[in-house]
C-alpha cells in the first residue's frame, strides 16, 4: 500500500466506511451531527480526481466537476498555514471555498519555493506569491471563458468558482478547466489583486482543513506513519549532553522479546546532527521502549557538557550593577543622567529560566534508506519528516549521507506542535542512520524523557537594567546589561541582544552591554525567541519606572513611544510608534484601564513589538493571601495588518496567551554537571483547563501587508501579568517562573 | 507472548502480544488504530485516552492483560457510522484544534463526561478535562465545544 492509500484506508477505518464526498469545509448542521465529508488528506497525486484535473499552476488543479485542489506548501504545526495560504489563493482565483480541497504539497522547492516555516514569516513571505498564483489562474479562466462564450475578456470576472459576464451569463471553472490550463500564463507584472472590499474569503472564519481528520483520529502526524515492513526504533543518548558510549549491555538487550537488533551509533559530536547513542530496533514501540529502560550504558563524559544553572545564576548575580565587556549601544550620555542629583534612578535584576518546547507529539521520524546495487541503482531515501525545515532536509541527506536530491523523497506530515523545536534535524538523522543499518524502513520515536532532556531549549538569562527619570517623571536614560548564552562564542537563539531593542531607540540616552556565558546545553528558537524574555524584563521594569515617577503606565508608555514614526523608514518590519500607540490605547480602552478594583485585584499592561507585529495586552488578576493567582481575563490588541483567517487568528492569540501563562507560571529547566534535571510532565508543568483565562482579542486591521501571528502574542503576557500582580499586591515579579516566588495557580 | 481477545469499537479483536504491553501500543502498532496518541507514557497528559466500558482511561499505562472483558472504544469508534459524535462535529465547527495532536484524547475524555452528564457546568468540565494537557492553549474553545455538544445531545 502506498502511504496515500494508507492514509485513505486509515480514514476509511476511522469513518467506518462512510461515504466520502470531497467538500473542503463543513459546519455542523444545527440539531444533529454532520454527515461526514472528507477534508484534507484523502486525495493525493495519483488519486482519480487529480488524474482528470487540469493544472493551472503548481498550486492549483481543477477537475471537470469543478473540484479545486490547492496545494499548501509549508509545514503545518498548529499555526494554521495549511488553511490560511490556500484561502489567499482561493480569494484571488475567485473560488467558492466549499469547492476547495487542500493537499499538503510534496517537498520540492524548485516547484513551490521555500517550504520551511518559522519566525512567523510564512504569511508575509508568501502573501504576494499566493496572490499571484490565484490571480494568474483567474486570468487564465477568464481567457478561456472569453473564448468559449465569445465575449470580451474585460467584461468577465470570476466569482464563486465561475466565470461570469455582466449580462449574467456564466460558465463554471469545471467546464472551463481544461481549456483554461492551455491559456497563456499572464505576465506577473500585469496581475492585479483584489481590493479588501472585494474579499469574500479573506477575513472570514474558516475551520482548519484537517479538522475532520484530527477529530476522527485518522493518520496525519509523523508519528502515525506506517509503511510495509516497518521496524520500530528508540535511541538512547547520554544524559550528560555530548557523552560518548564506551560499552553497553547489548547482548542482554538483544535477547529481550520483540527486539530485532541493538547497536552503538557513533555520532559526530554535533547535537544538531548526530550524537553518540545506542539504537534499539524491534517489532513494536513497546518492545523498544521497555528494552530502553533496561539498557546499561557506560558513558565517557570527559568531553561532555558540564554546565550548571546554579553557577550561571551565581555569576550573573555577581555581575548585577556592572557593565558587560561587550558594548552593544551607546547613545547620549547615560552616566550624566544617572549622576544628576535632580533625577530619580532605579535599577533591578531580572532572571528567566531555560524552558522546553514540550510539543505534544514527541520527536519522531520514519525513514527508509534503501541500499542500491551500484551505478545504475543508486541508494535511495524516503523519509516522512516531521520538520519545519522544508527543503533543508535534502541538505542533511547530502551533507550527512551523501545523497543527491534525486535520490531522496521527502513527505511532510502535520506537526503535533513545534514552536521552533523542529528546525533541527537530529531525530531525522538518527532515523536515517538506523534505517541504513537495518536496511529496512524504521520509525524512530523518542520517549517523552528523551524529548525533554534532549531539547534545544529556550535559553535562560539575566538582565541588569537601570533607568533615570527627570524631574517631570520622564524616562531620560536607560541602561541594560544583558547576560545571555553562547555556544562556541556565538550567541544562541534568544540571546541575540541588539541595539534596536525597545526602548533604546526611543530614549535620548541609552547604553547597552552584554556578557555571554559559553555553554554546551543545546539552545534553539522557542516561540518568539528573544522577545519572549526581553519583553518580560523591559515591560516590567518600565512599569517599575512609571510607579517610581508616580505616573500611570499607560500614559508613561505612550510618552516613550512619542510621535508616530517608523524606526527604520522603509522597513515595514520595524517598529512603528503610531501602530504601537494605537494597540496600547485599544487594549487599555477595551480592558477598562483605570477602573477601580477591590483590594487584591489589579490590571497590568504590556506592549511588545516582535515578528513585525504590534501587540498590547492587559491582564486582570487577583492574588489571595496564600499567593494563589487567578488570571481572570487578558485583553489583547493586535496590529498585524489585515487578518486572513479570523478563526485562526483568534486561536493563535488565545493560544499564545495561555501558553505564555503556562510558561511563566511553573516551567523551568535546570541542569547540573551538563545533565538536564527534568524529564516528563510530573516535574515540568503545563497549565490546565481550569486555569485558562478568558481572552478577548481586538484587531486593528491596518492597510499594511499581513504579517505572522504564530508567535508575537506570547511575549506581552508575562509582563502584563507581572505588572497586574504588582498592582494587586505591591510585589514585583522579577524572576520567572512564578512558582519559584511562592505563587500557585 | 499471550493471546487476548476483546471487543474494540464493536468488533471482536484478537491480539498476540506481551502481557505487559500497554493498550496504547497494542492499538497503535498492532492494530493500526493510530488515533490514540502517545504523549508522556506516565498517565499525565491524556493524549492516550480511550474508553473502557465507557469510562475514560489512560491507555499508556494499562497493560493489555488488564483489559479483561471490558469493552474498548477508541476515537475511531466514536462516530456512529457516517454520523459524527456531536463533540467531533463541534470540534470542527468551532475550529478547536491548533496542532491537533492531543485532541483525540480530549474528545474521548469529553465524550465520557457527556455520557453521564448531559448538562455539565464549567466546573464539571474542569474536573473531567483536568488530565488533558494542551500546549497550544485551545482550552477556551474546548469548553465552548463541550457545552454546545451537550446542548445538542440534550435537545
Amino acid at each position: 500500500m502506498s502511504p496515500a492509500d494508507e492514509v485513505i484506508s486509515a480514514l476509511n477505518v476511522a469513518l467506518k466506511g462512510a461515504e466520502l464526498s470531497r467538500r473542503g469545509f463543513i459546519r455542523a448542521a444545527a440539531g444533529g451531527g454532520v454527515v461526514l465529508a472528507s477534508i484534507g488528506v484523502r486525495a493525493q497525486p495519483g488519486d482519480e480526481t487529480l488524474l482528470v484535473s487540469s493544472e493551472l499552476n503548481a498550486f492549483i488543479q481543477v477537475s471537470p466537476e469543478g473540484k479545486i485542489t490547492i496545494y499548501s506548501a509549508n509545514p503545518e504545526m498548529g499555526q494554521g498555514v495549511k488553511t490560511t495560504l490556500p484561502m489567499v489563493i482561493a480569494e484571488e482565483l475567485g473560488a467558492r471555498w466549499e469547492d476547495v480541497s487542500v493537499l499538503q504539497a510534496p517537498t520540492d522547492e524548485s516547484r513551490f519555493g521555500s517550504q520551511r516555516a518559522g519566525g512567523s514569516t510564512t504569511v508575509p513571505r508568501t502573501w504576494d506569491q499566493m496572490r499571484r498564483m490565484g490571480a494568474s489562474a483567474r486570468e487564465m479562466f477568464i481567457s478561456a471563458g472569453a473564448l468559449v462564450m465569445e465575449l470580451p475578456r474585460e467584461e468577465l470576472k470570476t466569482r464563486a468558482s465561475k466565470v461570469t459576464h455582466i449580462s449574467g451569463q456564466s460558465m463554471t471553472f469545471g467546464q472551463l478547466a481544461s481549456l483554461a490550463a492551455k491559456q497563456e500564463v499572464p505576465d506577473e507584472d500585469t496581475l492585479q489583486f483584489k481590493s479588501r472590499e472585494e474579499y469574500t474569503i479573506i477575513g472570514t472564519s474558516v475551520s482548519g482543513v484537517d479538522n475532520l481528520v484530527i477529530s476522527t483520529g485518522a493518520a496525519l502526524f509523523g508519528i502515525d506513519t506506517r509503511v510495509p515492513g516497518m521496524l520500530y526504533a528508540a535511541y538512547q543518548k547520554c544524559p550528560t549532553i555530548g557523552g560518548v558510549v564506551k560499552r553497553a549491555n547489548l547482548k542482554e538487550i538483544k535477547s529481550l522479546p520483540g527486539i530485532v537488533d541493538a547497536f552503538v551509533v557513533k555520532g559526530n559530536g554535533n547535537p544538531r546532527e548526530l550524537l553518540d547513542g545506542v539504537a534499539l530496533v524491534g517489532r513494536n514501540t513497546y518492545a523498544v521502549f521497555s528494552a530502553k529502560a533496561r539498557l546499561k550504558i557506560d558513558w565517557d563524559t570527559s568531553d561532555a557538557a558540564d554546565d550548571s544553572w546554579t553557577d550561571l545564576v551565581a555569576e550573573a548575580t555577581r555581575l548585577h550593577g556592572q557593565r558587560g565587556k561587550i558594548q552593544v549601544a551607546d547613545k547620549g550620555d547615560v552616566s550624566a543622567e544617572f549622576t544628576n542629583p535632580d533625577n530619580t534612578v532605579l535599577d533591578a535584576f531580572y532572571e528567566f529560566p531555560f524552558v522546553a518546547h514540550l510539543c505534544m507529539e514527541p520527536m519522531n521520524c520514519t525513514a527508509h534508506y534503501r541500499q542500491g546495487e551500484g551505478l545504475f541503482d543508486p541508494d535511495t531515501l524516503e523519509i516522512w519528516a516531521p520538520t519545519q525545515g522544508g527543503g533543508r532536509v535534502f541538505r542533511i541527506a547530502k551533507s550527512m549521507f551523501g545523497l543527491d536530491q534525486d535520490q531522496v523523497t521527502v513527505h511532510q506530515p502535520r506537526l503535533g506542535g513545534s514552536f521552533g523545536r523542529r528546525v533541527y534535524f537530529e531525530f531525522l538523522a538518527e532515523s536515517i542512520e538506523i534505517s541504513k543499518r537495518m536496511q529496512a524502513p524504521v520509525k524512530l520515536t523518542w520517549t517523552r524523557e528523551d524529548d525533554i532532556r534532549h531539547d534545544f531549549f529556550r535559553t535562560g538569562g539575566f538582565q541588569s537594567v537601570k533607568g533615570a527619570l527627570n524631574r517631570s517623571g520622564k524616562l531620560i536614560a536607560f541602561e541594560d546589561h544583558f547576560m545571555g548564552m553562547a555556544k562556541d562564542g556565538r550567541a544562541v537563539s534568544g540571546s541575540r541582544f541588539s541595539a534596536s531593542q525597545f526602548p533604546m531607540l526611543n530614549v535620548d540616552n541609552a547604553y547597552a552591554s552584554k556578557t555571554m556565558f559559553d555553554i554546551d546545553i543545546p539552545c534553539g528558537p522557542w516561540r518568539a525567541p528573544g522577545s519572549n524574555t526581553t519583553a518580560f524584563v523591559v515591560q516590567s521594569f518600565l512599569d517599575e519606572m512609571a510607579h517610581a515617577a508616580g505616573r500611570d503606565y499607560l500614559e508613561f508608555l505612550l510618552e516613550i513611544m512619542g510621535e508616530p514614526r517608523w524606526f527604520e523608514p522603509g522597513n515595514i518590519r520595524s517598529l512603528n510608534t503610531g501602530r504601537a500607540s494605537a494597540v496600547i490605547r485599544l487594549a487599555a480602552e477595551k480592558a477598562g484601564w483605570g477602573r477601580a478594583l477591590p483590594p487584591g485585584r489589579g490590571l497590568g499592561l504590556a506592549f511588545c513589538f516582535s515578528h513585525a507585529a504590534h501587540i498590547a495586552e492587559v491582564a486582570e488578576v487577583s492574588v489571595d493571601a496564600n499567593q494563589k493567582l487567578t488570571v481572570h481575563e487578558v485583553t489583547v490588541a493586535v496590529d498585524v495588518g489585515p487578518i486572513i483567517n479570523m478563526s485562526g487568528a483568534l486561536s493563535q492569540v488565545e493560544g499564545a496567551v495561555i501558553d505564555g501563562l503556562s510558561t511563566m507560571m511553573g516551567q523551568k529547566i535546570t541542569f547540573e554537571n551538563g545533565q538536564v534535571q527534568q524529564s516528563n510532565f510530573h516535574d515540568y508543568s503545563v497549565l490546565r483547563i481550569e486555569d485558562a483565562p478568558r481572552v478577548s482579542t481586538h484587531f486593528i486591521q491596518s492597510d499594511f501587508a499581513p504579517t505572522g501571528l504564530g508567535e508575537p502574542a506570547l511575549p506581552p503576557l508575562a509582563p502584563a501579568v507581572g505588572n497586574a500582580i504588582f498592582a494587586a499586591t505591591g510585589h514585583r515579579v522579577r524572576k520567572m517562573p512564578l512558582t519559584d516566588a511562592g505563587y500557585t495557580i | 507472548m499471550a493471546k487476548y481477545a476483546f471487543v474494540i469499537n464493536g468488533e471482536r479483536t484478537e491480539l498476540d502480544v506481551e502481557p505487559n504491553m500497554p493498550l496504547l501500543w497494542a492499538l497503535r502498532d498492532e492494530l493500526g488504530l493510530i488515533g490514540t496518541k502517545y504523549g508522556c507514557g506516565i498517565g499525565q497528559c491524556g493524549a492516550c485516552t480511550v474508553h473502557l466500558d465507557g469510562v475514560a482511561t489512560r491507555s499508556c499505562l494499562l497493560p493489555v492483560s488488564a483489559v479483561g472483558d471490558q469493552v474498548v472504544t477508541t476515537i475511531e469508534g466514536l462516530a456512529q457510522g457516517a454520523k459524527l459524535h456531536p463533540l467531533q462535529a463541534q470540534w470542527i465547527a468551532q475550529d478547536v484544534a491548533q496542532c491537533g495532536y492531543c485532541q483525540t484524547g480530549r474528545i474521548m475524555s469529553a465524550a465520557a463526561l457527556l455520557a453521564v452528564n448531559v448538562a455539565p457546568t464549567d466546573e464539571d468540565i474542569d474536573v473531567a478535562m483536568a488530565g488533558n494537557y494542551c500546549r497550544c492553549g485551545t482550552y477556551n474553545r474546548i469548553r465552548s465545544a463541550i457545552h454546545d455538544a451537550a446542548q445538542e445531545m440534550g435537545s
